[in-house]
């Protein structure tokens, strides 16, 4: 008898829509590039949240038709985007008040190492023969009143994410608010990191194993 | 009178001289004044410092400028992107300069510098290796870290509307730098896709005011970048 694979952990949708479901209603947002993109699409009924994209749109909609797209209007991944009605454009140093300036309510932003006191490295390696570029990441992480970070648990090999310390140059120090991976929601407090829910077939046991950084339930 | 339409590409970018600062507007495509690159790249000044947000892509417009080694050094805060090559193979042979700047700090620096502040501090940055060397200060208990402003000779800008005065509308995110650019440069040059007559813009909506702005130059239908790059183009045609 073949035995049944058990699945583990969240899905990155499943990841995406525990986000969703933690950002309030009204909230001013903004979403960075790849899988925080991901978290539009599970906003639970009834609630409204406005998007602030970086390159100057606040109230982004909704990815064109084909055929519809505008070159010139765009997110901060140079992506076609539309506009809600009740829209505004403005130019970058207005934008970057809103963010470093404490208006933005969420930013939800990837990581590539986060640590126990909520360090995060998300904009590079450090590698030699890297060309080096971090956007917006460091005023966001700055400047926004609540920082979510959605990620992988592991690294492609394995290797934990979620440090005593990260190896890699920082973002911004003791920015993180909660991090969203697929075994588990954690938040960032002063005493540590501490587990508010585990994935599906996790235990806490196994997600310590998985986990450089002490974690507390 | 003053009218600040000039008649040619060509007339507009003539004084940007060898070694000047020269911000360039744009954010990915949008807003990248695309025609005055290629202008700029005929004119064949060099040893350009380039102030922009990305380095271009594909081998038109910005990334053009960079191939054709006009560029020493780039002020930017994301110099790789789709389709850009030019710029991040020049970096790795040691072939041009990048001082690597955190976007929202990229944009206050040329807010300031056209202001006329020299220098001010920000959270950003603090506690990475983008804020080493620089002074750092508390602010009420918190760490900040002291930037300066930057100002260019000249910017290139592209917007929607222009009249003879130099007063600017912008179309959607193409706005991003043009505005602050505008105000930072000794001399902005500005691509408009319609010059229009004086008081065809409502003072109420008018983004730029026309005294920021030196020569206006009417590019009635500018290229987009990504076709030229998806028809794999190459500046000089």
């Amino acid at each position: 008898m073949v035995e049944k694979q058990v699945n583990i952990g969240w899905s990155k949708t499943e990841m995406a829509q525990n986000v969703a479901m933690d950002i309030p209603d009204g909230s001013y947002v903004n979403l960075g590039i790849g899988m925080p993109e991901m978290v539009a699409d599970f906003v639970p009924e009834g609630r409204e949240l406005i998007y602030q994209t970086e390159n100057g749109l606040l109230g982004m909609g909704a990815v064109p038709m084909s055929g519809q797209e505008d070159p010139e209007l765009i997110n901060a991944g140079k992506k076609p985007v539309t506009t809600i009605p009740g829209a505004c454009f403005f130019h970058h140093a207005d934008s970057f008040t809103m963010i470093r300036g404490g208006h933005i309510d969420v930013c939800v932003l990837g990581a590539m190492q986060i640590s126990k006191n909520g360090d995060l490295a998300n904009w590079s390696t450090g590698a030699a023969n890297a060309i080096p570029a971090v956007g917006g990441a460091m005023d966001l992480v700055a400047g926004v009143k609540k920082i979510l970070v959605i990620t992988r648990h592991n690294t492609k090999d394995g290797k934990p994410k979620i440090l005593n310390q990260c190896s890699y140059p920082l973002t911004g120090k003791g920015v993180v608010d909660t991090i969203y991976t697929n075994l588990a929601i954690i938040d960032v407090k002063e005493e540590g990191l501490f587990v508010r829910k585990l994935g599906p077939n996790v235990d806490f046991e196994y997600l310590q194993e998985h986990t450089e950084a002490k974690l507390f339930q | 009178m003053i009218n600040k339409t000039v008649q040619s590409l060509a007339e507009a970018v003539k004084d940007i001289h060898d070694g000047a600062t020269v911000m360039i507007s744009g954010f990915g495509e949008a807003g990248s004044p695309i025609e005055l690159i290629h202008a700029l790249i005929d004119q064949g000044a060099k040893d350009l410092t380039v102030v922009s947000n990305n380095t271009g892509s594909g081998n038109v417009g910005l990334a053009a400028l960079i191939e054709q080694r006009r560029v020493k050094k780039m002020i930017c805060s994301f110099p790789r992107t789709t389709n850009s090559t030019v710029f991040p193979e020049l970096y790795t042979a040691g072939e041009i300069e990048l001082e690597l700047v955190p976007q929202g700090t990229l944009a206050e620096r040329i807010r300031a510098g056209g202001a006329g502040i020299p220098a001010f501090y920000t959270p950003a940055s603090v506690n990475t290796p983008l804020a080493e060397g620089k002074e750092c200060r508390l602010f009420e208990g918190i760490e900040y870290v002291m930037e300066k402003g930057i100002k260019a000779d000249f910017s290139l800008v592209k917007c929607e509307l222009a009249d003879r005065y130099g007063n600017l509308t912008y179309h959607a995110t193409a706005r991003n730098f043009g505005p602050i650019m505008c105000t930072a440069a000794k001399t902005s040059i500005v691509q408009v896709r319609k010059i229009v007559e004086a008081g065809a813009i409502d003072p109420e909506i008018v983004v730029t005011p026309g005294i920021f702005v030196n020569h206006i130059i009417e590019v009635s239908h500018p290229a987009n970048e990504s076709d030229l790059v998806a028809q794999k183009f190459t500046y000089p045609w």
